[in-house]
């Protein structure tokens, strides 16, 4: 034999399949893989750190930005960790609208992992029928909260504002249309013969490992583990509604892809459930010293001028303590780590990002694949480099 | 003298045929792709952004001629015109029509053909062949690293499914007894039962196996998905042509589209009864406009299946391209041979 | 006049072509190379070693039994355009080219089972 050498080639930062700036030097012999080395920190943007110079509300803002397929949740699981320091209840209202809003951003982010999942490995028009109703869900977004992506839509206590008339008979139109639209993608891959050979057993990982890598969410189920934080520590309500967690075999490609395909359907029965069942009543906590009072009542009430003009100069100031509060997020779970002073800033805020414990796995997922195979096992991670980097 | 002349228009004429297909390939493809994805596509430049393809043409004209300092000069220039030439060279055998006097200008009437060689279809395989010469060359002379990757990879994919383009062709070859494609044209002239036309397509039980084998490997052959490997752009960025900018890109993206009307065109002429169809050729004037007409159809439906691959199926990986290309197209075309041949010598005894 | 020339014509349209419009864009398109510029592309960060080594290409025993089939396959197109003529005296002409290609299929059988055709490793 003659001897050849390996090649050294960096993929990333400025590639169309690492999903942002994710750098990964490859070690090549001929096209098989014989090492990876992920490097990350191209999208750092510090935001753990400038948490701490903001008040709750001002910091929750930039969490839209670092998950930024699914702000809600990022949104959900700042606000869960604020509320458990300040101790505010959340009106059963306020409660079914974040978990509609949740399970919307769910779909949302699993259709752009689809989307994108499926134009690395070639078939290009799944995207655009992805992009299709995302921008659809998006829509619903800009509805209640004037933004489609940097929702900030939930406060200490609650959300910024009611749902608009008319909002939930829009919502089920759309999940009615949605329910046929995963049937339609479903039919362009599931049983597609070059999907097969291009996902089935690639990437695999066992259970065991799984568990032990610290993988979470759909990649952790795909493996076989029936771990879902909706059923196991349930937050916002999540024990009232009826879905199931779908589990995986393999968890190769394919399993992660199949799993997250269910889990769109369930997330589309859990907004079903929400819509039918959703209460009335406030859409805010009725707490002076944590929420702004209704506007109307800043001209004729005393008490309410000097509530909104202290919760706007000082900020929230939660007793000193530290909170932590995971939430099922599309990617895994997800979670803020916060400690309090007893100031209206956080002394601390430290993120458990789902997509950083999930590419950690990657170097021994990459071992002795091809390249083309590396792209279809990144998309199948579903990573996002605004998480990740921080 | 006036001979030459003639061959000359003929030439310019079809190779500016050639080229303006490119423009509106360019355009239908992103048509029709963004009608099966739901979207308008082009809609700007010229009704329906059908002038879209030349404004792109002009801006890559005027775009920085990039030479990297690391590439093989010669050859990092060569390759693109190599790809052009070797994709045009295959219009020169293929006939587009009947012959014509094109109304009566003429005195004698000419074929709608450049040339009609006795060996036009082995013309043909030896241009498409040279094709993969381009990609290599470009790939290797870039002197980097994602174009290299393209480069095997078109390597990978030429041994894989050029042994079955050939051989794919054979029983055609058997059914029309020659190798000009004049002849194998109009082996195929007339009907069957006053309806079904006699193309090879439905002369034998084995002319659509084959008309598959070849069709698949021409689109393998064109780099076109699924099999578009060298210049995937998910995994090589832009494959072999990633250092490439300017007209020189322009000319690896025309090559491209023009052998995918090579590959449409001749698959036309080999399977699908060329310029042959209802009202084409005969004695009247309008006779060669109405085969040239069949002939642009065909194409146009062929180029519209790569079209339709493209939107619907995802990528192979290399090595199942050539587990592909090995283990099921060459198996099968020579069970087509045989099967072919069988069924012929029952025909004629 | 030889049905060549139309063939060479061709071949120097498609040249010229090429060259008018490599030296055209020349002159039309700016040039600044910079020191960034000139680098080869490695998804934006500098490369590592150079693409000049002796890389590695596994498929190399699949592209030598390429050649050697395909060199197989040519002999079948002169008896594939003189078949039809023939076969009409018998079934000699198909059962040579049975044979023929059951050699060439015995081969491949061959090449497969030896495991040639699985280059992954």
């Amino acid at each position: 034999m003659i001897k050849t050498e390996t090649m050294t080639i960096n993929m990333g930062p400025q590639h169309p399949s690492t999903h942002g700036v994710l750098r990964l030097v490859l070690e090549l012999d001929g096209e098989r893989i014989v090492r990876t080395v992920p490097h990350i920190g191209y999208l750092h943007t510090g935001v753990e750190k400038t948490c701490e110079y903001k008040t709750y509300i001002q910091a929750m803002t930039m969490t839209d930005r670092l998950d930024y397929l699914s702000p809600m949740m990022n949104n959900l699981a700042f606000m869960l960790s604020t509320e458990k320091l300040v101790g505010v209840e959340v009106p059963p209202r306020a409660q079914a609208i974040r978990v509609l809003m949740n399970e919307l951003q769910r779909i949302a982010s699993h259709l752009v992992w689809l989307g994108t999942h499926a134009l690395d490995i070639g078939a290009m028009s799944v995207m655009l029928y992805c992009f299709r109703e995302r921008e659809m869900i998006l829509d619903l977004f800009e509805e209640v909260c004037g933004a489609r992506l940097t929702v900030s839509y939930f406060r200490i206590g609650g959300l910024s504002a009611d749902l608009p008339e008319g909002y939930l008979g829009r919502v089920k139109d759309f999940i009615t249309y949605f329910k046929q639209r995963v049937d339609e993608y479903e039919g362009l891959l599931t049983r597609n013969k070059l999907w097969l050979r291009r996902t089935v057993g690639i990437g695999k990982i066992n259970a065991e490992e799984a568990k032990n890598w610290g993988f979470s969410g759909p990649c952790l189920r795909a493996s076989g583990v029936a771990w879902d934080i909706r059923k196991t520590n349930p937050y916002s309500g999540y024990e009232k509604y009826d879905f199931e967690v779908p589990v995986g075999v393999n968890g190769d490609v394919y399993d992660r892809y199949l799993v997250r395909i269910a889990e769109m359907r369930q997330s589309a029965r859990i907004v079903e459930q929400a819509l039918a069942s959703m209460p009335s009543g406030a859409h805010i906590a009725d707490a002076p010293k944590v929420t702004l009072p209704p506007r109307n009542t800043l001209h004729t009430s005393m008490e309410a001028l000097i509530h909104h003009f202290l919760i706007i100069c000082n900020g929230v100031q939660p007793p000193p303590g530290e909170a932590y509060v995971p939430i099922e997020s599309s990617k895994g779970e997800l979670g803020f780590y916060m400690v309090s002073d007893g100031s209206a800033r956080p002394y601390r805020v430290r993120m458990r990002p789902p997509s950083f414990k999930n590419l950690q796995v990657l170097p021994k997922l990459a071992e002795g694949l091809m390249v083309a195979d590396l792209i279809a096992v990144i998309g199948s991670i579903d990573i996002v480099l605004g998480e990740i980097d921080r | 003298m006036i001979e030459l002349l003639i061959i000359a228009v003929k030439c310019l004429v079809v190779f500016t045929a050639a080229l303006l297909g490119v423009p509106f390939m360019v355009w239908f493809e992103r048509k029709v792709v963004a009608h099966m994805q739901m979207r308008l596509g082009p809609m700007y430049v010229g009704p329906h952004g059908v002038l879209q393809p030349f404004a792109d043409a002009i801006k890559l004209m005027f775009k920085e001629d990039f030479l990297p300092p690391q590439a093989n000069k010669v050859v990092y220039y060569l390759a693109p015109v190599l790809g052009m030439t070797t994709a045009v060279l295959a219009f020169s055998v293929i006939p587009f029509g009947p012959q014509t006097n094109l109304f009566g200008l003429l005195k004698e009437p000419i074929p709608l053909q450049v040339t009609d060689l006795n060996i036009g279809l082995l013309i043909i395989f030896s241009a498409t062949a040279m094709g993969v010469y381009g990609i290599v060359l470009a790939g290797w002379s870039s002197n980097s690293k994602y174009p290299l990757l393209g480069a095997l990879r078109s390597t990978a994919q030429m041994a894989s499914y050029e042994l079955s383009l050939g051989l794919s062709t054979v029983s055609i070859l058997m059914l029309a007894g020659s190798l000009s494609l004049n002849e194998i044209v109009n082996a195929q002239a007339g009907l069957y039962w006053g309806f079904i036309p006699r193309w090879f397509v439905f002369q034998s039980p084995t002319g659509f196996a084959a008309f598959l084998l070849y069709f698949i490997c021409g689109v393998a052959e064109t780099n076109r998905a699924p099999f578009d490997l060298p210049e995937a752009e998910t995994e090589l960025v832009a494959g072999f042509h990633t250092e490439y900018s300017s007209m020189k890109f322009a000319m690896f993206f025309m090559a491209e589209y023009v052998n995918m009307i090579a590959v449409s065109a001749i698959a036309t002429t080999l399977f699908l009864g060329g310029w042959h169809g209802w009202g084409a050729g005969g004695d009247t004037s309008y006779g060669w406009v109405i085969g040239l007409g069949w002939f642009v159809a065909k194409v146009i439906s062929l180029l519209f299946v790569y079209v339709w691959l493209r939107a619907t199926l995802p990528r192979l990986r290399y090595d199942q391209l050539m587990a592909f290309g090995w283990k099921f197209l060459f198996p099968a075309s020579l069970v087509t041979i045989l099967a072919t041949a069988l069924w012929i010598s029952r025909q004629v005894s | 006049m030889s049905p060549w020339v139309p063939l060479l014509v061709m071949m120097l349209i498609g040249l010229g072509f090429g060259v008018v419009n490599i030296i055209a864009s020349n002159f039309l398109g700016p040039r600044h190379p910079t020191a960034k510029k000139n680098m080869p592309y490695e998804c934006g960060i500098e490369p590592i070693g150079n693409a000049r080594i002796r890389f590695s290409v596994k498929f190399y025993v699949i592209t030598m039994l390429f050649i050697l089939f395909d060199m197989e396959a040519v002999f079948v197109y002169p008896w594939a355009v003189v078949y039809k003529q023939l076969a009409r005296s018998g079934l000699f002409v198909f059962m040579e080219m049975a044979l023929y290609l059951a050699i060439i299929f015995a081969g491949f059988v061959y090449v497969w089972k030896k495991g040639a055709l699985n280059w992954e490793d």
